[in-house]
């Protein structure tokens, strides 16, 4: 399982009920159900992942964010995950309002857009920012809504949710150092990873 | 002149007790043809209950007795396939209505006289209690599973809405929780096709040693169409052509289309195996299915609670029956917080495509069973 998946599966209390947006091949439902005693599902909107989930035996459904959300009732689960998928829904504050609707906690991981090599490099070129994490060229990337922590902070604030946790991750999924500082992992995250309820 | 296929013995169970239908009438008694594959287990908790569509019946997974051709389903359900009749118990019985051995217009009543034109408009809610009164009679309260395509899907749903305490897991295929207007248009062509028959005799063509094959195999070939896509039909026939005798090309129909005399196949080989009355009686309960009707019009009432596990399977090009229908059922499913799991299977080979060999959807269908059971496990450790 991805580094910041195992993150995110260690927020979680066992025997809960979760969801996973944009689950994948379903890696953390499956950690979770099997080994957490979770009843985990997942929606995916990648046909191959959802087959490939489904048959592997993962309660899956394809779907997305934008649509899909809208249908569940009110705290359908104690836990709803957006792992790095955030700043490609179409409508990012919707997709939060949803997720704190239909779950009692959020856990969403984003990619950071103030980290400071994506600062320099506009700076220094004035082409848009290609890194590890931001790699597709501006006329393709899925990335219609970036962000930085700092922007996220803020709109939890808007939003009146309270951040439980915040953790910075590198690129591989590793925690990262800047724990006490927002904004030196504003700097320095290349992932951020949020765990939010409302107030 | 066409005549009925000689009688055949069907495996049947016969259930004296009457049975209540939705339209009002009781049927005194009615008789399920089935036919069963695999082993109970001593918990009895491997039962699948496999429903067949419009057209289909018993003979599942071994060749027919009047056809002589392979199980409707031998893709699926066998030894090793998707549908493991090594590791799960498979009953498979003709609908309430049909015309392989379970009562229907083509069977006789008390009296001795056959049902025909008499025979109470059946609903798939009646096909499915039935159904349920089979199950209970082979000793299984609950069904590890349902599953289904088409007009089976329609009674998958009508299961799990029915008796969610007795389905476990439930799998429909290319269905939908209503018929659509375009469905039952099509439907209600086949039908004029019947009723245009000089030899239908308003539906008493058996009091006549007749049956109206011209306009069953019409009603059969216009269906058929609907049931595969476009470039499945070009990919299979494209333009080409074949003569009709000597005389090739010099009238309009000397020459044929190989489309045209593969429909032609398909129209007289059914006629020889099934009963118009029966088409007319399944179609119509088809028509009538409505699931979110039946429950003040929200389909989410229909599962609310349910514990039931659901994968819901639909196709690319299945326009008898598109995605978006499923889908919407899905979305049912999400407002009653019911587990659900749901793909769209890529294929170009139409409503049909759940009937042939499709890897992605026989790894979706058992590695979805696998689930369940592993989650059937579970709780029965936890029972225990």
């Amino acid at each position: 399982m991805r580094l910041d998946l195992a993150l995110i599966a260690d927020m979680i209390a066992p025997s809960s009920r979760v969801l996973d947006i944009g689950c994948g091949d379903g890696g953390l439902i499956e950690h979770l159900s099997r080994t957490r005693g979770c009843d985990a599902r997942g929606i995916e909107l990648d046909m191959a992942e959802v087959t490939r989930a489904i048959a592997h035996g993962l309660p899956v459904m394809h779907g997305d964010a934008d649509h899909d959300l809208a249908q569940y009732p009110d705290a359908a689960f104690d836990y709803v995950v957006l792992s790095r998928t955030l700043q490609a829904v179409e409508r990012p504050r919707e997709v939060l309002r949803q997720m704190l609707r239909i779950g009692t906690r959020a856990l969403v991981s984003f990619p950071n857009f103030g980290h400071w090599q994506v600062r320099l490099q506009l700076l220094r070129t004035g082409r848009m920012p290609m890194t590890a994490t931001w790699n597709r060229p501006w006329f393709e990337t899925p990335n219609i809504h970036p962000c930085t922590l700092l922007d996220f902070r803020a709109l939890c604030a808007d939003e009146h949710y309270v951040v439980e946790r915040w953790l910075a991750i590198d690129e591989a999924g590793r925690r990262s150092p800047w724990r006490r500082s927002l904004w030196l992992a504003n700097v320095f995250g290349e992932q951020a990873l949020f765990l939010l309820r409302k107030a | 002149m066409d005549r009925l296929p000689a009688d055949i013995a069907h495996e049947a169970a016969h259930f004296p007790e009457p049975l209540p239908l939705e339209c009002g009438l009781t049927l005194p008694g009615f008789t399920l043809a089935y036919r069963t594959h695999g082993r109970l287990n001593a918990d009895r908790s491997n039962a699948i209950l496999v429903c067949h569509a419009l057209t289909g019946d018993q003979y599942v997974a071994e060749t027919h007795p009047i056809t002589g051709k392979p199980g409707w389903w031998e893709a699926v359900v066998g030894p090793g396939r998707a549908i493991d009749t090594e590791q799960y118990f498979v009953i498979c019985s003709n609908v309430l209505g049909g015309c392989m051995g379970s009562t229907g217009p083509a069977s006789p009543r008390a009296d001795g006289t056959l049902w025909g034109t008499d025979f109470p408009p059946v609903t798939i809610g009646d096909m499915v209690q039935a159904q349920a009164r089979l199950v209970s009679r082979l000793g299984i309260g609950r069904l590890f599973s349902v599953i289904g395509g088409s007009m089976g899907g329609m009674q998958v749903l009508e299961w799990a809405a029915r008796f969610p305490e007795r389905v476990f897991s439930a799998i429909p295929i290319a269905t939908a929780a209503h018929h659509s207007a375009q469905n039952i248009a099509f439907n209600e062509v086949s039908r004029q096709a019947i009723f245009g028959d000089p030899h239908f005799h308003a539906g008493r063509y058996r009091d006549h040693d007749e049956i109206p094959a011209r306009g069953l195999a019409v009603a059969r070939m216009m269906a058929h169409i609907t049931y595969l896509s476009e470039a499945a039909l070009t990919r299979k026939f494209g333009r080409r052509t074949r003569a009709q005798g000597p005389a090739a090309g010099r009238t309009l129909f000397d020459e044929m289309f190989e489309v045209e005399s593969y429909l032609r196949h398909q129209g007289s080989s059914f006629v020889r195996r099934f009963d118009a009355n029966s088409y007319l009686t399944i179609t119509r309960a088809m028509d009538w299915f409505d699931l979110a009707a039946d429950h003040d019009g929200d389909l989410a009432r229909a599962f609310h609670g349910s514990r039931t596990r659901f994968c819901l399977i639909s196709f690319t090009s299945d326009w008898l029956f598109p995605t978006a229908q499923l889908r919407a059922v899905a979305r049912a499913l999400n407002r009653a917080a019911a587990n659900v799991s749901f793909v769209e299977i890529e294929t170009d080979r139409g409503h049909d495509a759940f009937l042939l060999d499709e890897p992605d959807f026989h790894r979706t269908v058992s590695g979805f069973l696998k689930g369940c059971g592993e989650q059937q496990r579970k709780e029965e450790n936890v029972l225990s």
